[in-house]
């Protein structure tokens, strides 16, 4: 059984590569799970890292792997049969509420723990789902064919759909509901939005979800050692992010002093977002 | 309940143990509004080290093993660190490392001058081959760091001490003569290992790593009874504390203060207002106080 205790030894049993930089790699057990959780993926003499799950079924789930370091590389090259250590899960997830007018907003690999997301909202069928979709071109676009409901896409590159940035597409849907139910803050236009995807990303999307007083909620990420909440290596403001979160809500966003400016390095050092970004790809 | 310690007046006994939380001001600063009386900040060294690889902390369910392995930016990279600190209204510990007696009076004297409250000497972690540990298992070695640190801080000055060393009351005396205002026991014990037999490999990066959690908890009280036959002066007393009643065990051990890490772990971080409460209620139950309590299993006294 997987437990957040000590890391249980499991088989690949089947890897999708998505393109040359992706992988989603499924394990067949069964393991609980919100979405929006993560789990500790420990690859024995290479390192043990934190990643979202991006498929959940009663019996099966996977993690998709974005090849950039290190540890990355390594886990998109393992084949079916070779064993990984997994422990969790960890972190409070996605609050997944029952309103109708709902947005999910993904950027590159945050469409990961957000998939899962749109699979809860899309079982009961919601009309009213909008998922917007962004990356830096096509080949980064990440489960083409996996959802029901239509996807709005945009690309840096313009390689597919918009050429620009999610909160492109967030505003004008924003702005279009608005015309229609007027702007009045006590009944937003959205119940809910769901983000994930670089930081600044998320950033801005609160600042339009705040503009418009809509609630969101965010999954963060920084560098994390234990998982549960003790090691403090994940702090963000006075929040670790692996236990108080990965996902936080508008009303921590608008008091979490260190979101959008400030993470920790290894070292425990505190540098600014870019800084930390550029060593987490090495 | 308010405690006072070595002339500060602390607003609850207890204390928030070295390397857990106490990455950054707010974090410390929450810790302290939800019950505990000291912070600690993490271990500070003298360059800057990421510490190991993960795994570095797993969680055995009665307790952890972990070797994260004592990552600083550096006492000289922590300028940001310090300006937020300064403006604080709660007390903190800065906890300090070094790999030799010149090092840890570099960090110490830089340290001490940016007026934390407390300066916590670190000679008993065992996740580093030249730091910690090292020191604290010997009294020669704890006497030389403390009595040369002594001489450059103006804070009080606790030495953390490991319940590797084979008699720690005499770690305690030692680090008493050379000048030490107080003890913290205990570090993690062992170091332990845990080894998965699918991959055949310790699961830590480092193979060993320090236990703490309600596991090591006897340890900790021993340790904290023979110190407190050993020295008069007062000793933090810590290692799976993680109730009202942990903290009765090792205040009767002869702990004036109690700190807590992996408590949080089991607890969350209010464990330290949950803990002040049964704490507090088991007195009144008792109609007693920690005072009157300390050292209670001493019973021909000291």
């Amino acid at each position: 059984m997987i437990t957040d205790l000590r890391p249980v030894m499991i088989r690949l049993a089947e890897k999708q590569v998505h393109s040359e930089s992706f992988a989603t790699l499924f394990f067949d057990f069964s393991i609980d799970f919100k979405p929006g959780q993560f789990i500790m993926v420990w690859i024995p003499g290479v390192d043990e890292k934190p990643y979202t799950i991006s498929h959940h079924t009663p019996d099966r789930f996977a993690i998709t792997v974005e090849a950039k370091g290190l540890f990355s590389k390594k886990a998109v090259s393992l084949k079916k049969g070779d064993k990984v250590g997994i422990r969790g899960p960890f972190g409070n997830g996605f609050n997944i509420i029952a309103k109708p007018n709902i947005a999910v907003v993904a950027g590159g690999c945050g469409m990961a723990p957000l998939a899962p997301v749109i699979d809860a909202l899309e079982s009961p069928g919601k009309d009213n789902l909008i998922i917007i979709h962004g990356a830096r071109s096509k080949e980064f676009l990440l489960y083409p064919d996996r959802f029901s409901t239509h996807r709005r896409i945009c690309t840096d590159d313009g390689s597919k759909g918009h050429k620009g940035f999610v909160t492109d597409l967030l505003k004008q849907e924003i702005l279009a509901r608005e015309i229609l139910t007027g702007e009045d803050p006590q009944t937003p236009c959205l119940d809910m939005v769901y983000a994930c995807g670089p930081e600044i990303m998320m950033a801005r999307v609160f600042d339009i979800c705040e503009k418009h007083n809509i609630p969101c909620q965010v999954s963060l990420e920084r560098y994390m050692r234990c998982g549960f909440g003790v090691c403090g290596a994940c702090v963000c403001g006075d929040k670790v992010v692996c236990k108080d979160g990965p996902v936080f809500v508008s009303q921590t966003l608008r008091t979490m002093e260190d979101f959008n400016t400030t993470a920790l390095l290894k070292s425990g050092k505190p540098v600014p977002l870019d800084q930390y970004a550029s060593w987490r790809c090495q | 309940m308010q405690t006072q310690f070595l002339g500060k007046s602390l607003k609850a006994p207890l204390v928030l143990a070295s390397g857990v939380l106490g990455n950054n001001k707010a974090i410390l600063e929450r810790v302290w509004k939800n019950g505990c009386g000291l912070p600690t900040m993490k271990s500070i060294g003298p360059a800057p080290r990421d510490g190991h690889k993960n795994p570095t902390v797993i969680d055995l369910g009665d307790g952890m093993i972990n070797a994260v392995g004592l990552p600083t930016p550096g006492y000289l990279n922590m300028e940001e660190e310090w300006q937020d600190l300064k403006d604080r209204d709660f007390p903190i510990n800065a906890s300090i490392y070094g790999g030799s007696v010149e090092e840890f009076v570099q960090v110490a004297e830089f340290v001490s001058a940016k007026g934390p409250d407390f300066i916590e000497l670190n000679i008993s972690c065992p996740n580093s081959d030249r730091h910690g540990m090292l020191f604290g298992v010997n009294p020669d070695s704890s006497h030389a760091v403390v009595s040369a640190v002594k001489k450059v801080v103006d804070v009080p000055l606790i030495a953390k001490l490991t319940p590797a060393a084979p008699n720690i009351g005499a770690i305690a005396t030692a680090c008493e003569d050379g000048g030490a205002d107080a003890i913290c026991a205990i570090n993690t014990a062992g170091p332990g290992m845990i080894i998965d037999i699918e991959s055949r490999m310790p699961v830590l990066d480092f193979k060993k790593g320090g236990l703490s959690g309600p596991m090591i908890k006897p340890i900790a009280v021993r340790c904290v009874y023979d110190i407190y036959q050993a020295v008069s002066i007062p000793i933090i007393g810590l290692g799976g504390i993680t109730t009202g009643a942990d903290a009765v065990e090792i205040i009767m051990a002869g702990a004036s203060l109690v700190g807590m890490g992996s408590a949080v772990r089991y607890r969350g971080v209010t464990v330290f207002n949950q803990v002040n409460k049964e704490l507090e209620t088991w007195l009144k139950e008792h109609n007693t106080s920690i005072d009157a309590i300390r050292g209670a299993a001493h019973r021909e006294g000291k």
